[in-house]
């Protein structure tokens, strides 16, 4: 018996896969583009259907982890509209320069470069910030169930975005954690993240849920949480695109979303238990890898040597295997820490 | 009984966008029953 017309093998690899991707999407609202697409070209799916159905499975991944979110009261819905108006306007411009330089006849060689240098600058700057500030939080966990409806403090709140903040161009936006931002700076920032998410033909989620915390100074789960819900929004919009031309296949994304809905569900609580810096650490070194990872794989190309895309292949997939398997442990370990802290203290 | 075969490709991936939302929320809500279930084990296996 083949449910889905898939073997049962094929089956328990694509759920296992999913969970796998679902705790990341959950936990850092990134992921999709990152680890489904090439999985399921790897596997020898048509690009069509690899890139349509990557993309509806993120969009119900997506659903998934924003109702968790929610639950959690990490989801700024204000930010999160006006992101999707300044992020589409910005993907527009970013798709039109990479035609430009196709043009040119430069748009493989800048944008692989450039997709390189920032994930890879990305991942150092939000590592060595999170180093630099661990131990500071004496908070001992995430504990941000409440963050939506409190005012933040100060100090948390990145020396740019502080700086972002002071620019008071009306009309002023109030956000989750009582932050004041110009609307048009907020508008800006959406713009840059979809200029380059448009530029590199990626979701985003790993430039706009640092770009949210850095540039904004929306706290890290709220980040998390409003990034997915962006995603909602494009995903499903993806989805029906590339629906539209045949491009999803519902019998890889059926069994992916089985997996992936009780990651989601783990990687988006974790958020509220693990260390905010630790969530740092774990995002730059998930960039950091596939920043290498990536650079194997443009490598291939221009060196014409396969096999160092094969080698990027599995670099992605043991940092991301990696990487959701220390949220685990980290979330386990917290909450095992918190339980025996509040015992003792009922002793 | 719709036959969707036979409508608009729109229409099509519309249900399909539809089919993947509803079988996500469907999703998130039998993994909250789970969880509901399973509660007590996790603290229990948190407390050892």
């Amino acid at each position: 018996m083949e449910p889905f017309g898939i073997a049962p093998a094929m089956l328990a690899l694509f759920v296992s896969f999913g969970f796998m991707v679902g705790v990341l999407f959950g936990f850092f609202g990134m992921g999709g583009s990152f680890l489904v697409t090439p999985a399921l070209l790897v596997m020898g799916y048509p690009t069509r259907v690899a890139v349509g159905s990557g993309m509806a499975f993120v969009f119900g991944t997506a659903v998934i982890a924003t109702l968790k979110h929610r639950d959690l009261g990490q989801v700024d819905y204000k930010l999160g509209g006006l992101m999707v108006v300044g992020t589409t306007a910005g993907i527009e411009v970013g798709s039109h320069l990479v035609y430009s330089l196709e043009a040119l006849g430069l748009a493989g060689g800048v944008i692989g470069v450039t997709y390189v240098f920032l994930l890879g600058g990305i991942g150092v700057f939000v590592s060595y910030n999170a180093l630099r500030s661990d131990g500071s939080d004496d908070s001992g966990g995430g504990g941000h169930h409440e963050v939506a409806n409190q005012d933040i403090d100060p100090d948390d709140i990145p020396d740019i975005a502080k700086q972002i903040q002071s620019y008071r161009v009306p009309p002023m936006m109030t956000l989750s954690g009582g932050i004041q931002v110009s609307l048009w700076m907020i508008l800006g920032v959406a713009f840059a993240t979809g200029l380059l998410s448009g530029f590199l033909g990626v979701g985003g989620g790993f430039i706009r849920m640092p770009a949210l915390f850095y540039l904004i100074g929306v706290p890290v789960p709220i980040a998390v949480g409003t990034d997915l819900f962006e995603i909602v929004i494009s995903g499903g919009f993806g989805a029906y695109t590339y629906g539209l031309n045949g491009g999803v296949d519902l019998s890889i994304v059926v069994p992916l979303l089985a997996g992936s809905a009780l990651g989601a569900r783990i990687g988006s609580a974790a958020t509220s238990v693990v260390n905010e810096d630790d969530i740092k650490i774990y995002f730059g070194l998930m960039l950091l890898g596939g920043s290498v990872a990536v650079a194997f794989q443009q490598s291939a190309g221009y060196l014409g040597m396969p096999v160092l895309d094969t080698i990027g292949f599995i670099l992605i997939m043991l940092s991301a295997f990696m990487v959701s398997g220390a949220v685990i442990y980290s979330t386990i370990t917290t909450m095992r820490a918190r339980s025996n802290a509040s015992a003792t203290t009922a002793d | 009984m719709i036959d969707l075969a036979a409508s608009s490709p729109a229409v099509q991936a519309g249900a399909l966008v539809g089919t993947i939302l509803l079988e996500a929320v469907a999703l998130y809500v039998g993994y909250g029953a789970v969880e509901q279930v399973a509660q007590p084990l996790v603290e229990r296996i948190t407390h050892t």
